[in-house]
């Protein structure tokens, strides 16, 4: 972990026009957590309903797309990470102090907004609020780090990303079981499923991928993407104007 | 601020391509103490050499060391090294003193603080420091890059096109600093299109064309060869025909051509060429319009030392 590159990255992260864009999702769940509470008083049912749909299938991996890219990827693309891969720092270290912080802006930016509108609509009941945080928690920290890997490999990190979180988790894992295996969403929905235990069948807040195979695979995509993006940036081309 | 003592660069048979495209083609060289100029038209290969020099690039064949060990994945060469990339892009909203400050702190040094104030102090950006760094001109922004490469004080200092973007004063204050840095003993390679730019600041000059090392040695040598060369002209006179029959006539041109307004003049000998020809104008009462050189572009002159 090196402090200096953790400030620039979070500088980079929470800049203007990204940090807008992070706050809009998480807005708009807490918008209609409260209209739903509104409308329905207090009822876990509709809260795993919200928080499953729009938190974990939508604002989840899109703000892990935008914080995993978002931690490296302009820097490559416009040149300037020539500053931190000129230092005698190892790349690895560079690659885990940038998925920290993409992960703790992912936590503050989803988990949280996650736990909040929970609370909102369902209280403590069935423990849907601290569930499916913790399930985004922790696949929060896998997107930041597929994603970061995406930002260091391709030039199209953005759309691959979506092509991912988008087409193959929620469109193709919505039909084909194979694929629901490979989704960092159903690992999460795993966690989550686990927390909040007899009750998860009601509330179709399950995972087809059991608890402890959707941890080893979180961790393996969380280490093995990081420490792959360290590898290829230690090999990264920097483009020139010549 | 005295360097820290430089290791020299060495490229060994260095080729690198990109598929089918060589953009450096079987470069040996030795970059050594002092100011050296990387010489070449655009295109010719000189960002691709600072690149396999600075580590960020792989030969594709062929070796590049600094002080005897490989640049490429090693990423302990950057206590050494300076550098000064050729993109723009820095750090948004980051203030120049912030910049120099954070490169000074990923090096790891002892007083970040105090290095960072001496690097901005040295490029003379003390008094813009405070500002964030969008606002800077070009000129600017090349001095806080200057800055950044100077911060953990290297012994050897890459830049590309440092002059790129910079006005006279601007220009003649970085050629007095990279004098002063050569004279200090630090390896300073810098790369550059513009003839004079070398010229007036690099003891040695590396010549790269088309991907290959064209030249390579003392300023002096290299400007003699340039000099040398055949050189052709274009004149417009008052009597074009009087003027060709006089410069045939000696033997300081191997051909003139009689177009319907000009000549063409090849000369083979430069010096007493441009010596004589006002003088066998004056002899034959032969006004001279305009005399231009037709071959002065870079690339060519630098195509003639190829063809050496």
């Amino acid at each position: 972990m090196n402090a200096t590159i953790a400030r620039l990255t979070w500088r980079s992260l929470l800049g203007r026009r990204r940090a807008i864009l992070l706050m809009v999702l998480p807005a708009i769940l807490l918008v209609l957590a409260v209209v739903f509470r509104l409308a329905q008083g207090s009822d876990a049912e509709p809260a795993a309903f919200l928080l499953s749909s729009f938190g974990v299938a939508f604002l989840v991996p899109l703000l892990g797309l935008i914080a995993g890219t978002g931690s490296i990827g302009p820097e490559i693309d416009d040149g300037s990470i020539v500053y931190v891969l000129a230092k005698p720092l190892s790349r690895y270290s560079i690659v885990l102090t940038k998925l920290v912080v993409a992960a703790i802006v992912l936590a503050g930016f989803s988990a949280l907004p996650i736990l909040i509108a929970g609370f909102i609509m369902a209280g403590g009941d069935s423990n849907v609020a601290v569930g499916f945080a913790a399930g985004s928690l922790v696949a929060g920290f896998a997107y930041s780090a597929l994603f970061l890997l995406l930002a260091v490999i391709t030039r199209n990190a953005v759309v691959v990303g979506l092509l991912y979180a988008l087409v193959w988790e929620s469109a193709v894992g919505s039909f084909v079981p194979g694929a629901q295996s490979l989704s960092i969403q159903k690992w999460g929905m795993a966690i989550t499923e686990k927390i909040i235990g007899t009750r998860a069948e009601d509330l179709q807040a399950t995972s087809p991928v059991a608890l402890t195979t959707a941890v080893i695979l979180l961790v393996v995509v969380t280490v093995g993407a990081t420490a792959y993006a360290g590898y290829r940036l230690r090999s990264i081309r920097l483009t020139s104007d010549e | 601020m005295t360097a820290d003592s430089p290791a020299t660069i060495r490229l060994d048979g260095v080729s690198r391509w990109y598929g089918n495209v060589v953009a450096v083609n079987d470069v040996t060289m030795e970059i050594k103490a002092g100011v050296t100029g990387l010489l070449g038209p655009n295109g010719a290969g000189k960002s691709t050499l600072i690149h396999l020099m600075s580590g960020f690039l792989s030969p594709s064949s062929g070796t590049v060391t600094l002080g005897g060990e490989p640049t490429w994945h090693n990423e302990q060469i950057y206590r050494q090294i300076g550098l000064v990339p050729e993109r723009e892009a820095m750090y948004d909203g980051v203030t120049g003193w912030d910049f120099v400050l954070y490169n000074a702190q990923l090096q790891r040094l002892k007083d970040p603080k105090e290095a960072a104030k001496t690097a901005i102090a040295t490029v003379e950006m003390g008094d813009a420091a405070g500002r964030e760094i969008s606002t800077y001109s070009k000129g600017m922004k090349q001095r806080i890059k200057m800055a950044t490469a100077l911060v953990h004080n290297p012994g050897v200092l890459l830049l590309d096109e440092p002059f790129n973007g910079m006005d006279p004063r601007q220009r003649m204050q970085l050629m007095d600093l990279l004098h002063e840095l050569g004279r200090q003993g630090r390896v300073v390679l810098f790369s550059s299109h513009i003839l004079e730019e070398v010229e007036q600041i690099a003891g040695s000059i590396e010549v790269m064309v088309a991907g290959r090392h064209a030249a390579s040695g003392d300023f002096r040598e290299i400007r003699r060869l340039m000099t040398e060369r055949p050189h052709q002209y274009t004149i417009r006179s008052s009597d074009d025909r009087a003027l060709a029959a006089a410069l045939i006539a000696d033997g300081s041109t191997s051909g003139v051509e009689l177009l319907s307004d000009m000549l063409n003049v090849q000369a083979t000998d430069y010096a007493r060429f441009a010596h004589q020809l006002p003088a066998f104008a004056k002899a034959h009462g032969v006004r001279l319009f305009e005399v231009a050189p037709a071959d002065e572009s870079l690339e060519k002159v630098f195509s003639y030392l190829v063809a050496r």
